[in-house]
């Protein structure tokens, strides 16, 4: 089957079978392996790419629902310069082994596009499907506190 | 990425390796992507002299490259020994570039008996205290080559010259000339002395060790372009899922091998021992294929009976048999006379699930191996590349010379990807089609087929004489997973006459594992909530009581008091809250902490609201990354002190994704964790698993005081606290 839709503004076609999903077929079939595979079943958030600005789990997201529609990876966030969350979460050293860390942005991003100045309880509240084993969630916070408390 | 033939090309021999090191430019690199034979625009040609420092590639542009030996996995140690070696060298850090080593134990590995050149593994906290000495060392030779050039060029003696950041000076008639300028010329000297450590720096010129420098990894894992070995692909790669037995052991019988090759994208079915492999197109087709598959697994595996619940009553039976001879671990004194004429015995019980290690990244690899079988390249996230290395060889029958290992950053390790078990099943698929394999374990395999952290039953008993005085301590320990269940049993830090200390160890046919910490969660657990239960029994403060055991303990009383002081120990508890104190020893580093918890008595549920710890590492290479590893083992021991079992029935494992082996979310993460590091000039210890084991004690110890009840057996679920706090 063959689906086109635009990935990070680029208009994109791929091939693939009708029930493949959405993370498999950026990383495999397009090579861009930024968002990752935790769970395969919406429960951890290593996954989330934007689907015309909304945070999804690619893994759960099959292909068929992607076509003509725009989706942002972690590799599409920055310009010229870093996303300033991206700065931020350099900044605050947030990462350890960084696995989970696109999933983080991605949903942080979506999060303060809603809400510039989300409250602790609120940004907890947003965040909180995505998980951290390396337990770096409180430099998480901070990051996005860094961002939000600079606008 | 390069063709087969001259991947088998880049193949490095220590021969080779010798042959070509004896050059400032380091003739032979590897990057996470790509694998050559190193020969940069820019850098510095080979020249003829003999083998000088392996560590450190100088380029004309002054590019400084310093080789990391050790795995990535989140903990730091990547920036921190390339700041070990930048130190002593006077490398200007804006100038360093870090690359992975070779896979080359004889020269890259840790310092074992004294010197470099023991096994390439990073588990244990080992890294920055296993290469401190040699990198420093390594560095002041990079140093010296330095040194050495500037004064044949200057035609000055040696002495006469020092450094400054990435140049060398000639105080006398003010010249300078910058490292990348020595790169032009520089020559090998024929022979590198050993700089003795009177000539290392002294403690207060450090500019790099002690100062909090930004990690080398994050930016790339901040974009996006951080490669995982999930993340490699090679040209013809195919896709591989494996069905494991479900029950340790259990052989499989393809019962319907026909249908399943009918589907699409399948390239072939490959038996393993211990499964049915299948090579696909796609990895989301070989999921499919394996979905279809039907297979009979045989009887009678050791594990086969194994019910972890009911286990517990053995272990508490062999516990508790007087006639049981185990492993003794430490037996100082008769405790067994100092108990019988005890006028006070406390005899308590502690147990723990087993737990899995949820790193984020699943396990999985890929493997090339060369159509005529005869060379391997490899790309792995492994904490143990040297035993991933020769486990493809073994593997294949080849000598290993002939596996290029590249490693790739961790998504997580804790201990699981100290195990090749997921690398040479990605070699058996690879040999069998003789195409590049990446083998994939989805969450499902990798908590189903996990190694975990073993069972514990402790029985502590302590004694008192009739003036109050402890003069015996009995801890017995039974479980699965031998070796495993030792580390952490001796308190060595409280003074304790007469104690016994022994482990009971049976083989129930399960897979176990290092966990981070390996045995130290669950015995500094029982260790520490058992003296607060006696300290509860003495009447007595569990702060003054660690003192009173302390005695004698200088350096551990003052991580104790500065976890104390910043906790404000003694001070009213917030209403509804109470507090909790723990001490540990892991990997040399001394460690307290303080949690602050509340209840919700209705659902049973705990919460940690703040920590606080304190930690004596000795000399602390990067402070900052130092702190984030204490927050993060804070967080993880909260999880696995709260939420994660692991059970077994039948020999199965009864879980298998997020959704029934929850970790901690971000919702119940402390509202704050405060880190105190105490200055030291001891040699660096081990930080990575360094608070983990704070955390049982500590949670169970403010559990006991907001309740008056203990909390006996982790994980402390809803359902366990609700029983507690009936009994």
């Amino acid at each position: 089957m063959k689906t086109s839709f635009k990935l990070n503004g680029k208009p994109v076609q791929v091939e693939t079978a009708p029930d493949a999903t959405l993370l498999w077929t950026l990383r495999d079939a397009l090579q861009m392996t930024g968002a990752k595979y935790g769970c395969g079943a919406s429960l951890c958030g290593a996954c989330t790419v934007h689907l015309d600005g909304m945070p999804v789990r690619a893994c759960m997201t099959p292909i068929s629902m992607v076509a003509g529609r725009s989706v942002t990876t972690i590799e599409g966030l920055a310009g010229e310069e870093l996303h300033p969350l991206q700065q931020a979460w350099i900044d605050e050293q947030a990462p350890q082994c960084g696995y989970c860390q696109p999933g983080q942005i991605m949903q942080a991003v979506a999060l303060l596009r809603d809400n510039p100045r989300p409250s602790r309880e609120q940004i907890i509240a947003y965040m909180n499907g995505v998980l951290c084993r390396c337990g770096a969630y409180l430099r998480i916070i901070k990051a996005i506190e860094r961002v939000s408390q600079s606008r | 990425m390069k063709n087969q033939k001259d991947n088998t090309q880049a193949q490095i021999s220590r021969r080779q390796f010798l042959a070509t090191a004896g050059t400032i430019t380091f003739a032979v690199a590897t990057g996470v992507f790509t694998a050559r034979l190193f020969e940069e625009e820019g850098g510095v040609a080979p020249s003829d002299g003999s083998p000088i420092t392996a560590w450190v590639r100088l380029d004309k542009s002054g590019r400084i490259t310093v080789f990391n030996p050790a795995a990535e996995m989140g903990q730091g140690s990547m920036t921190a020994l390339a700041a070990i070696i930048a130190e002593e060298m006077d490398a200007d850090w804006a100038d360093v570039h870090i690359e992975f080593s070779p896979i080359e134990p004889d020269i890259y590995g840790l310092q074992w008996g004294g010197k470099l050149g023991g096994p390439m593994i990073t588990v244990g906290s080992r890294t920055v205290r296993g290469y401190y000495r040699g990198l420093r060392h390594a560095g002041a030779q990079a140093r010296y080559v330095l040194l050495y050039n500037a004064a044949e060029k200057w035609g000055v003696p040696q002495p006469e010259l020092t450094t400054e950041p990435s140049a060398v000076i000639h105080p006398a008639s003010g010249r300078r000339m910058s490292y990348g300028e020595i790169a032009a010329f520089a020559k090998a000297p024929a022979d590198i002395p050993d700089i003795p450590e009177a000539q290392w720096k002294k403690p207060e010129q450090f500019r790099l060790i002690g100062h909090s420098l930004p990690r080398f990894d994050i930016p790339a894992k901040v974009d996006g372009s951080a490669m995982y070995s999930i993340d490699i692909q090679v040209p013809g790669m195919v896709y591989a899922a494996i069905s494991r037995s479900p029950v340790n052991g259990a052989k499989p019988e393809l019962l319907n091998e026909r249908d399943v090759r009918e589907t699409e994208g399948l390239i072939d079915i490959v038996r393993l021992d211990h499964g049915i492999g299948l090579l696909a197109e796609t990895f989301e087709q070989a999921l499919k294929a394996r979905k279809n598959l039907q297979i009979r697994w045989s009887e009678g595996a050791k594990a086969q009976s194994y019910d972890s619940q009911e286990a517990f009553e053995r272990y508490r039976e062999m516990a508790h048999d007087e006639k049981a001879k185990g492993d003794v671990a430490a037996s100082e004194g008769d405790a067994a006379r100092a108990l019988q004429s005890a006028v006070k015995i406390y005899d308590l019980e502690y147990r723990n699930d087993f737990a899995y290690h949820a790193q984020m990244e699943p396990l999985n690899a890929v493997v090339s191996v060369a159509p005529d079988g005869k060379s391997a390249e490899a790309w792995v996230g492994s904490q143990a590349p040297d035993t991933a290395r020769r486990a493809i060889a073994e593997t294949l029958g080849i000598d290993f010379s002939q596996v290029k290992l590249h490693p790739c950053y961790l998504g997580g390790g804790f201990g699981r990807r100290s195990m090749a078990d997921y690398v040479e099943e990605a070699a058996i698929l690879s040999n069998h089609i003789r195409r590049p394999v990446k083998l994939v374990w989805t969450r499902e395999d990798d908590v189903q087929y996990g190694a975990f952290r073993p069972i514990f039953f402790h029985r502590l008993r302590a004694g008192f004489d009739k003036e109050g005085k402890l003069t015996a301590w009995n801890h017995i320990i039974a479980g699965t997973g031998g070796g495993l269940l030792d580390s952490g049993a001796r308190p060595q830090y409280y003074t304790l006459p007469n104690l016994h200390i022994e482990v009971r160890a049976v083989d129930e046919g399960v897979r176990t594992k290092h966990w981070r910490a390996v045995a130290h969660g669950p015995n500094k657990f029982a260790i520490e909530a058992f003296i607060d239960e006696i300290a509860a029994g003495q009447g007595a403060d569990p702060l003054e009581f660690r003192r009173w055991l302390m005695k004698g303990h200088p350096r551990e009383l003052r991580v104790l008091e500065e976890a104390a002081r910043m906790a404000n120990w003694g001070s009213p508890e917030r209403e509804g809250r109470a507090r909790g104190l723990a001490f540990i020893e892991r990997s040399g580093a001394y460690a307290a902490g303080v949690a602050e918890i509340s209840l919700d008595r209705d659902s049973g549920q705990i919460r940690v609201h703040r920590v606080w710890a304190a930690l004596d590492a000795g000399v602390v290479v990067q402070p900052d990354n130092a702190i984030a590893q204490m927050e993060g083992g804070i967080v993880m021991g909260i999880s696995s002190v709260l939420l994660e079992s692991i059970t077994f029935r039948n020999g199965k494992v009864q879980q298998s994704n997020f959704h029934d082996y929850p970790i901690l979310r971000m919702a119940d993460a402390p509202e704050s964790i405060d880190i105190s590091l105490i200055p030291s000039q001891e040699p660096p210890a081990g930080i990575g698993e360094a608070s983990l084991p704070l955390m049982g004690g500590a949670i169970a110890n403010a559990f006991l005081k907001l309740t008056g009840k203990p909390l006996r057996h982790m994980p402390f679920t809803p359902e366990r606290v609700l029983a507690a706090l009936e009994g």
